[in-house]
């Protein structure tokens, strides 16, 4: 006979754990309140979005949409007490400036990208250059015209070419590190091949990874692009501003961010309304970029 | 050292072969930073056969054969201490640039990587790179039905590389390895990533190339040495020394390593004892 | 480069033959090329930093330190000093980091701790990049037509009933510190939610498998373990958005209403450095433009020092969970 009593007897509780969900437990409603509290957030960061697209398409899209849409995209901007007029020589001047631009950023920047992913990636110099591109990449835009107008502007001048150099000089660090980074993604054993054919490092660059790693470059590159369209800080201590159409690359031009900027503060109903076109056109121009970005970064498998 | 410690030190009996030595790898050691990966390994490859080296995981027979065309530069802390003799000359000498090897001896890897362009460029690759004359579209179809794949592949030579299956792939990287028409083919265990079909089509197509190029397989299938291998080189690794250090065994056609293997070590590999 | 030693290989290869003269100097030269151009970068930030210190110089000997500490901006007088704006600057940049990083936070984790469908997220990812693509001009319009006037009636309220409290003392008339700081808010924003992105998507899967296999609520896990695990990369992404609202320009020149004057009040205007920059440069004379120059410097000094941290602690991110996954 053992000591141990292995009856049960009806009296006997078992306990056991409710398993099924407690709505009103403590526990539960702080998790529910905190859920909430997150899709407020959520939403109402979208409101700032909405409330701009919606004031871009009303009062932007007035003018534009309007039947004098051709003047106000090619007609020169109207001075104080003027009806009408346009944006034209501000569309021009930012499209001129963003080409050159990029020309000047897009070339060194990938260049540069190559260096720091295959040629020389854990040298002293691709760590320092990687750093400081990513220090960059933070650097206030007006400190970038502040830069080129001690550079360019002090001995030849206002210039649509100095307003180009301050967008390159916002691109780069972009087109750097997006250029790295799809250089990278090329798979280890694609470069491989290369090598095992033969190729030098140049050779397994041009016939192997930038071909593959093109969509990711470009990618960066369109996004710099948007970016530096919707740039104004830089453009005022190099490119000033123009009220005509620009002739040639050493004079000031008219870019659409000053152009909104300027008229902004001007108490003509005329004016404030060519913002507000501006605001929707430059918005248009970066939205096709930031599209152009995600269309053209489909890999090519 | 005394002379005690001198004689534990195992170095396999070297191995002469019959025909032409191709290429003629003496590796002394192969360091990976302060790391021994390989220690005394003479192997000898010899012309228009194909030459399979065995072992188990570790024993650096990957390592051999990607020394054999300088593969392994790419890695920073390498380095090799021996040398391997081709037509004459240490490919490791001072003046020799890796990137000539390469063109002379091609490779094929363990996972197929083929580029991303189509089919036609990918085989065409080699022949582009060394500045080819004569008729690009004969030489391309040629190699392609050397690698058995024509057959698969001619009415979509457009289409990318990367759209064929594993086994496709590899033999595609096959046929690009092969347009050049290569010296020595280095085959680091090709057959790993493909399905039990895919493999026998790569083994026949060694054994159809054996005629034309010379051939170096490392593989980790024993079946497949003893099918399609003439000569076997079997490694081990050596941990008597507190590290793992691979080095050769026993060299041999490859029916005496299977059938009369001389040493210990070798007959319980092969009796499967240990992988 | 030696003569070919395979030349005898020549046998059955007749088609492989080394590089000719022409790809390797071409080897060369591309390779020194694209060193040089990495090396441009470090060249360029140091061009950057020395010209900028170069044209503060004449101002730096004639103001010293009593730039950074005085509080007057006068053109007739020509004093002139930045305390105002180095505190605008840094007040504004703060409340915007309180409500950005708090909004920035809340999204990261509403997109990556499993609250919606892939296709959801999908959307709301959008919507926090079309914030971020928005120039700042465009924000800057938005601020003055849209935000401030639906703002003052708040304000005035406040203003009213709280003016004893130091936030509230003053009137909202126009621009001020509240409309920019706002707008600053919703312009760090992507930029904190981004960075927070990536920091809850490193954390190793079985960290997230731990905590919910003790049976902690959704938000118990969020709250006691992904925060903490994710803490440096989210420290990172605060410094960072905080260095961006430190060099924004243009929304907060249109916005903060270019006051130099120091106020704890939300609704009184202030200035900022680059604001100040912005409105006084197009018709500064010599004197003033150098003493611009002083400032731009400040300004570069302090946002420098702020990324160099804030890309420290994310470096640091990467390295800790460098080895856990």
């Amino acid at each position: 006979m053992s000591d141990i009593d292995l009856t049960t007897t009806a009296d006997d509780e078992v306990v056991r754990p409710n398993l099924e969900r407690q709505l009103l437990e403590g526990r539960a409603i702080k998790n529910n309140v905190l859920t909430v509290l997150t899709w407020i957030a959520a939403i109402l960061a979208s409101v700032p979005l909405l409330s701009v697209i919606y004031m871009l398409l009303m009062r932007g899209g007035s003018r534009l949409f309007g039947a004098d849409f051709v003047e106000v995209l090619t007609a020169l901007p109207p001075a104080g007490f003027e009806m009408g007029g346009g944006i034209g020589p501000a569309i021009v001047g930012t499209l001129i400036m963003v080409a050159i631009a990029a020309l000047i950023s897009v070339p060194f920047g990938i260049l540069a990208a190559i260096y720091l992913a295959m040629l020389g990636p854990t040298s002293k110099v691709a760590t320092t250059s990687r750093f400081l591109a990513k220090v960059l990449t933070g650097f206030p835009s007006i400190l970038a015209g502040v830069f080129v107008y001690a550079v360019l502007v002090i001995s030849f001048g206002y210039s649509a070419l100095a307003g180009g150099v301050a967008l390159a000089v916002l691109m780069l660090p972009t087109v750097v590190l997006a250029a790295e980074e799809a250089i990278k993604q090329v798979p280890q054993r694609m470069k491989d091949a290369a090598y095992g054919m033969g190729c030098t490092r140049t050779q397994v660059i041009w016939k192997v990874v930038l071909p593959t790693g093109l969509p990711g470059i470009l990618t960066g590159v369109m996004l710099a692009i948007a970016g530096a369209a919707g740039e104004s800080a830089p453009l005022l201590f190099t490119a000033l501003f123009s009220n005509y159409y620009i002739t040639e690359v050493m004079e000031p031009t008219a870019s659409l961010s000053i152009l909104i900027y300027n008229f902004s503060g001007m108490p003509f109903e005329n004016q404030i309304e060519l913002a507000w076109t501006a605001s929707l056109v430059l918005v248009l121009i970066v939205l096709v970029f930031n599209i152009l970005a995600r269309l053209v970064g489909q890999p090519k498998v | 050292m005394n002379a005690a410690a001198e004689e534990s030190v195992f170095v396999a009996e070297p191995f002469t072969p019959e025909g032409d030595v191709v290429i003629d790898c003496n590796v002394e050691q192969i360091y990976y930073g302060n790391f021994l990966a390989v220690r005394d390994s003479v192997v000898p490859i010899e012309k228009n056969k194909i030459t399979g080296f065995i072992g188990p995981s570790g024993c650096g027979k990957s390592t051999v054969l990607r020394s054999l065309n300088r593969m392994n530069d790419l890695i920073d802390v390498f380095r090799f201490v021996g040398s391997v003799i081709y037509h004459g000359q240490d490919i490791y000498a001072k003046k020799v640039d890796p990137v000539v090897v390469r063109r002379y001896i091609g490779m094929v890897f363990q996972q197929p990587n083929p580029f991303s362009m189509s089919i036609y460029d990918n085989v065409a690759f080699g022949l582009r790179l060394n500045k080819y004359k004569g008729n690009m579209d004969e030489r391309v179809e040629r190699a392609l039905q050397r690698a058995a794949l024509w057959n698969e592949v001619k009415d979509k030579l457009k289409n990318s590389g990367l759209s064929l299956s594993g086994g496709q792939q590899q033999r595609l990287c096959i046929a690009r390895a092969i347009a050049t028409e290569p010296d020595v083919l280095l085959m680091d265990e090709p057959c790993s990533a493909l399905d039990p079909i895919a493999t026998r089509q790569v083994e026949e197509l060694m054994l159809e190339l054996k005629a034309n190029y010379t051939v170096a397989l490392v593989t980790h299938n024993m079946q497949q040495a003893t099918r399609v291998a003439d000569t076997t080189a079997f490694f081990s690794v050596d941990i008597s020394r507190g590290g793992r250090t691979g080095y050769l065994v026993e060299m041999a056609p490859t029916k005496q390593v299977f059938e009369d293997p001389q040493q210990s070590l070798t007959k319980e590999y092969i009796s499967g004892e240990f992988s | 480069m030696a003569k070919n030693p395979f030349d005898r290989a020549g046998s059955s290869s007749s088609i492989t033959r080394p590089p000719s003269a022409v790809e390797f100097t071409n080897d060369s030269i591309f390779r020194t090329v694209a060193y040089s151009c990495a090396f441009l970068i470090i060249v360029l930030v140091a061009f950057i930093l020395w010209e900028i210190g170069k044209e503060a110089v004449p101002a730096m000997q004639r103001y010293g330190l009593g730039f950074w500490t005085g509080t007057t901006w006068d053109v007739n007088k020509q004093q002139f000093s930045v305390l105002p704006e180095i505190w605008g600057t840094l007040y504004s940049s703060l409340l915007a980091l309180l409500l950005g990083g708090l909004f920035g936070v809340s999204i990261a984790i509403f997109l990556t701790q499993d609250f919606i469908h892939n296709r959801l997220a999908a959307v709301f990812r959008t919507i926090v990049e079309l914030l971020a693509a928005i120039p700042s001009v465009v924000y800057g319009l938005w601020g003055i037509y849209v935000l401030i006037p639906l703002i003052r009636p708040g304000a005035e309220w406040l203003h009213e009933h709280f003016s004893w409290f130091p936030l509230f003392s003053t009137d909202l008339s126009g621009p001020g510190m509240a409309p920019a700081a706002l707008v600053l808010a919703i312009m760090i924003l992507p930029t904190v939610a981004a960075i927070s992105v990536d920091a809850f998507r490193r954390i190793p899967y079985k960290v997230k498998e731990a905590a919910y296999g003790m049976g902690t609520t959704k938000w118990e896990a969020i709250l006691k373990v992904m925060l903490p695990t994710a803490s440096s990369g989210i420290l990172a992404a605060l410094v960072l958005g905080f260095g961006r609202a430190l060099g924004e320009t243009m929304a907060l020149a249109m916005l903060i209403g270019n006051s130099n004057q120091i106020s704890l009040s939300l609704f009184a205007p202030a200035n900022t450095l680059a604001s100040l920059l912005a409105s006084s440069f197009p018709e500064a004379g010599p004197i003033e433009v150098q003493a611009l120059m002083y400032a731009a410097l400040v300004l570069l000094l302090i946002t420098f020092l702020v990324n160099v941290i804030g890309l420290g602690v994310q470096q640091y991110t990467v390295r800790k969970f460098e080895g856990k996954k």
